[in-house]
């Protein structure tokens, strides 16, 4: 029976994510959409400025990661003058970025994630955030997080003279290094940053693996997805989030492909759908195939979880320890439960904070050499690292007088974007049944299921991640049939 | 609702973020504001009910901080509605105030963004010649995403405000400072940049000063800045001299010029020309082929002199 | 109905305004198409003045300070030589014509300089057709 479905132009245009169903004649789900509405055209109007000052101007892709799009463009730039950079600068971004991580680790883990895991799915809408963690946890462990993450921040902030929107790298290294009084300011912070993480694990250990009604949501619930995993990982397929090589695996753990930043067109590409500003990144080598699991599918994630994922260890001690207590945990490596992520997340901000002592005890980093002169434009690079929420690539072109020609940004949450859409129907398809009346928990279901990724559409387009206003509507019978929105 | 506390609310259009983390970043004082306030609608930390703004008699909340540009119908429908549910409507950040970093997309036009991003990058699917659309049927079932506008505005631009709170992000201590002055009731009058000097950032550069006589420009891939003399001085551009101060210095002190977040000094309304200005008072010549060849040293000046307020310029947007 | 541009001129007071009086006073013909606004030096032309008058309708801008070396306050007219290049690279960069903008010494004996450059510049824009920034700014705002 053909139907015709209208909605009224002008009524439906808020709400910012927004979840379009569709159902057949029986009631029961035809289609499923997640829709991003927003592009705000970065990759053309940094086209004509100098390329120096792009890694300035990327930064406000994203105000919550804004060192990752610093260090993507950083590396890209570097490219466009012939990769000449100081070998100490390389370390000092690294150092700064382990900060980054961790700051970005602790906000979404305590302000996003933790309320429903500490107050439960259920709980009151009204205290399901942040401060309702608080005063469940108590005043005590609030304000531990508090200043763990202001910690975190105030290292940034040290090292390269602010953290949001930083505007450290230079071509050829960072514009300030690292002093020994700074250094001595750092350690005290980088121990406590460490001791927290330690305390996190335990957290996690305590609230979320002592009841097993969680740990059967997490390996259970329709929150699985057989497609592949990406990240970017070193010579010892450890994790590395500032440098390596792109690993991409499948969900059994074969390796699919592994590739330099420079070589990442001939192994991503976008697909675009005429209902969303965000494309949709797969394997091109394989082809788009479609919003398709299974073995042949050419859809990956880009998280916490797939870079532990594509990796066989961490890079650090406790790191290691803590991956296999989480594998063995999870039933074994790779592991496809998506809700595990905010666990992997955990277990990556341990390596974080060992990588921030090892920095500390290294009696290089306070040298003088941290930026050298680039000596010709070649014209080209990629840099790619890992944001928080998924690979990072920026590729820029630059003409001789070292203008920006062209930029190309494939960013964290975007790589996610064929996943949630698919996790998304999953869930709607396991709620809305023929004869079964939707309800509000529906909402919950399908943020529970987005915000695994921590979908950063800040990054992707603009939005920020977590709670971001969320309207479902359902249609059926070719009208909008029930709308649920918060 | 029968409180005496002070409603507010936190929204965004075309933003990154930053400007809700550096609210974040005024740490334990978020826990004194959720004392003192009740936090209605706060997307990135409080669970948001959207459809409660919608529900909220006029003028019910005593604030809304809004920050990011209106780069679509969706934002400039937020944007008005906030302004009807609020008694003090306040553009947090840059980009709400002056279009920010966003409002350099004016210097192209939609149509090129739309081909860069969905036609012409080298990691577009081979052969696609789809572009996302406001409107789009696919078997029967119809879709809807908002309206690109073919140029960005600022907050302004579409709704009245009360106050400007510039910085990109904002320092979270201004952030502070205001909210402080909210819950006081000791506001300025309507229409203030609040949260800033009136000073210009040179005022606060701690960096030393000479008599400022430039014979050349330097792009900052070229030189090492010394991190202890006026930028300027050597050759580096910033932007402090057409910049309010408020940051707290913050680029100056990475190494690095400022580029003007914090938007025109009182009574200034071109930023980008003030500096023009300013430049041109430093230039050590009085010959104009020299002047042009001193010049040649500075590409994209429109780039650097509205790196965060082309919107919000005279001229607005390219004509090209 | 054929186009007839508006410029705007900010003469200085003390030689380009008094040389444009002596165009009128010796009767040279010149275009009435420049709306004429007297400053104390061509220093005191801000960049701003420039972009406002253009968003405000107007086709072209003229400035016309003493030749250097005669500035009234000295160095003023150095100030507006310096300014001008870079002004000229913002317009370009903003999408105006070069020609819609213009910087001239004039003296106040050199009448019959003054009106030729009101002339050619009047020919010259004339030729570019009308600039509708103003116009431009307002649709925009209708049309988002
Ligand atoms: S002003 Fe800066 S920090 Fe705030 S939303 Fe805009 S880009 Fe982000
Ligand atoms: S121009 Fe920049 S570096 Fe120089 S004093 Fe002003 S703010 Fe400081
Ligand atoms: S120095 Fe300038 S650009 Fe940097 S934060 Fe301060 S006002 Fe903004
Ligand atoms: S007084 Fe004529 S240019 Fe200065």
């Amino acid at each position: 029976m053909a139907r015709t479905i209208t909605i009224d132009p002008i009524t439906r245009l808020e709400g910012h994510g927004k979840v379009e169903i569709f159902l057949d004649d029986r009631g029961a789900v035809q289609d499923c959409f997640f829709q991003i509405p927003e592009l705000r055209g970065f990759e053309r109007f940094v086209v004509g400025r100098p390329i120096e000052e792009l890694p300035r101007i990327v930064t406000r892709i994203c105000g919550v990661c804004p060192a990752s799009h610093h260090m993507a463009s950083a590396k890209a730039v570097d490219g466009c003058f012939g990769n000449q950079v100081a070998p100490l600068a390389h370390k000092l971004r690294d150092m700064y970025y382990h900060a980054h991580y961790i700051h970005s680790h602790i906000a979404h883990f305590y302000a996003l994630a933790a309320p429903d895991f500490v107050l439960g799915p259920d709980a009151d809408p009204a205290v399901r955030n942040i401060l309702g963690v608080v005063a469940k946890v108590g005043l005590e462990i609030g304000g531990k997080v508090i200043r763990a993450r202001a910690l975190a921040q105030e290292i940034q902030q040290i090292l390269g003279g602010r953290f949001t929107h930083l505007v450290w790298c230079l071509p050829g290294g960072v514009s300030k290094g690292l002093t020994a009084g700074e250094l001595e300011q750092i350690k005290p912070m980088v121990a406590e940053l460490a001791s927290f993480t330690t305390f996190s694990l335990q957290l996690f250990r305590d609230v979320v693996l002592g009841n097993p009604g969680y740990v059967d949501l997490i390996l259970h619930g329709p929150y699985t997805l057989d497609v592949h995993n990406m990240g970017l990982v070193d010579a010892d397929n450890a994790p590395n989030f500032y440098d390596g090589q792109v690993r991409v695996v499948d969900y059994e753990g074969r390796e699919i492909c592994r590739y330099e930043a420079k070589d990442y067109a001939q192994h991503v590409a976008e697909h675009v759908e005429p209902w969303t500003y965000l494309k949709f990144p797969y394997l091109k080598q394989r082809g788009w195939k479609g919003f398709k699991e299974g073995p042949d599918s050419s859809l990956y994630c880009a998280t916490p979880l797939s870079r532990l994922n594509v990796a066989d260890r961490m890079a650090t001690p406790r790191a290691q320890e803590a991956f296999e207590e989480m594998y063995a945990t999870l039933g074994g490596h790779p592991c496809k439960a998506l809700l595990a992520c905010h666990w992997a997340r955990l277990v990556e901000m341990v390596q974080n904070a060992e990588m921030l002592e090892r920095y500390c005890a290294d009696p290089e980093i306070t040298g003088t050499q941290y930026r050298v002169i680039p000596d010709r434009v070649t014209g080209e690079g990629v840099g790619i690292v890992e944001a928080m929420r998924g690979t990072l690539t920026h590729h820029y072109t630059c003409d001789a007088n070292a203008i920006c020609t062209s930029a190309n940004l494939i960013v964290g949450t975007t790589n996610n974007n064929a996943p949630i859409q698919m996790v998304t129907k999953k869930v709607a398809q396991a709620l809305i049944q023929p004869g079964k009346e939707p309800d509000n928990g529906i909402l919950n279901m399908v943020e529970m299921a987005f915000r695994a990724f921590d979908p950063c559409y800040s990054c992707a387009t603009h939005y920020l991640p977590g709670q971001m206003p969320l309207t479902v509507a359902i249609h059926k019978n070719g009208s909008l049939w029930r709308e649920l929105r918060r | 609702m029968a409180t005496n506390k002070l409603q507010v609310a936190i929204y965004w259009g075309a933003a990154c973020g930053g400007c809700d983390v550096a609210v974040l970043d005024t740490n334990e004082f978020i826990l004194d504001l959720a004392a003192a306030a009740d936090i209605r609608f706060w997307p990135i930390a409080v669970d948001g009910k959207y459809s409660d703004v919608e529900a909220m008699a006029d003028g019910e909340l005593d604030l809304a901080l809004f920050n990011g540009a209106v780069r679509n119908s969706e934002n400039e429908h937020v944007a008005k509605l906030l302004r009807k549910k609020s008694k003090v409507l306040v553009a947090l950040g840059s980009c709400a105030h002056m279009g920010g970093i966003p409002g350099l997309a004016n210097l192209a036009t939609k149509e090129e963004i739309l081909l860069t991003a969905y036609l012409a990058n080298p990691s577009v699917e081979p052969g696609n010649q789809t572009i996302p659309q406001a409107r789009t049927a696919i078997d029967g079932m119809t879709l809807e995403i908002p309206y690109f506008f073919k140029r960005v505005f600022r907050l302004a631009d579409v709704v009245d405000v009360d106050y400007f709170l510039p910085g990109c992000p904002p320092a979270p201590v201004q952030i502070r400072n205001v909210l402080l002055a909210v819950v006081k009731g000791e506001l300025p009058p309507r229409g203030s940049v609040v949260g800033a000097s009136d000073r210009a950032l040179c005022d606060d550069c701690p960096r030393t000063k000479s008599e400022k006589k430039l014979k050349a420009f330097h792009r900052p891939y070229e030189i090492v800045q010394d991190p202890t003399r006026c930028l300027l001085e050597q050759g580096i551009l910033c932007m402090g001299p057409a910049t309010r101060s408020g940051c707290g210095v913050r680029c100056p002190n990475s190494n690095q010029g400022c580029r003007g977040c914090y938007g025109p000094l009182p009574g200034v309304t071109d930023q980008g020309a003030k500096f023009l200005s300013a430049l041109a008072s430093i230039i050590d010549s009085k010959d104009p082929k020299e002047i042009d060849e001193i010049l040649a040293g500075l590409p994209d000046f429109i780039g650097l002199a509205y790196r965060f307020g082309l919107p919000a310029s005279t001229l607005q947007r390219s004509y090209r | 109905m054929s186009f007839e541009p508006k410029i705007v001129g900010f003469l200085c007071n003390w030689c380009s305004y008094t040389g444009a009086d002596l165009a009128g006073t010796s009767r040279i013909q010149y275009p009435p198409n420049i709306n004429i606004i007297r400053v104390m030096c061509s220093a005191r032309v801000e960049p701003d003045f420039v972009l406002r008058a253009l968003a405000g309708g107007a086709d072209g801008v003229l400035i016309c300070g003493c030749h250097p070396g005669d500035c009234h306050y000295s160095e003023g007219n150095y100030k507006a030589m310096r300014r001008y290049p870079l002004l000229k690279t913002l317009l370009k960069e903003y999408g105006v014509d070069n020609d819609r903008v213009r910087l001239e010494w004039v003296s106040a004996s050199e009448g019959q300089r003054f009106a030729d450059i009101v002339t050619d510049m009047t020919e010259r824009v004339r030729a570019l057709g009308p600039l509708r920034l103003k116009t431009d700014l307002q649709t925009d705002r209708v049309e988002r």
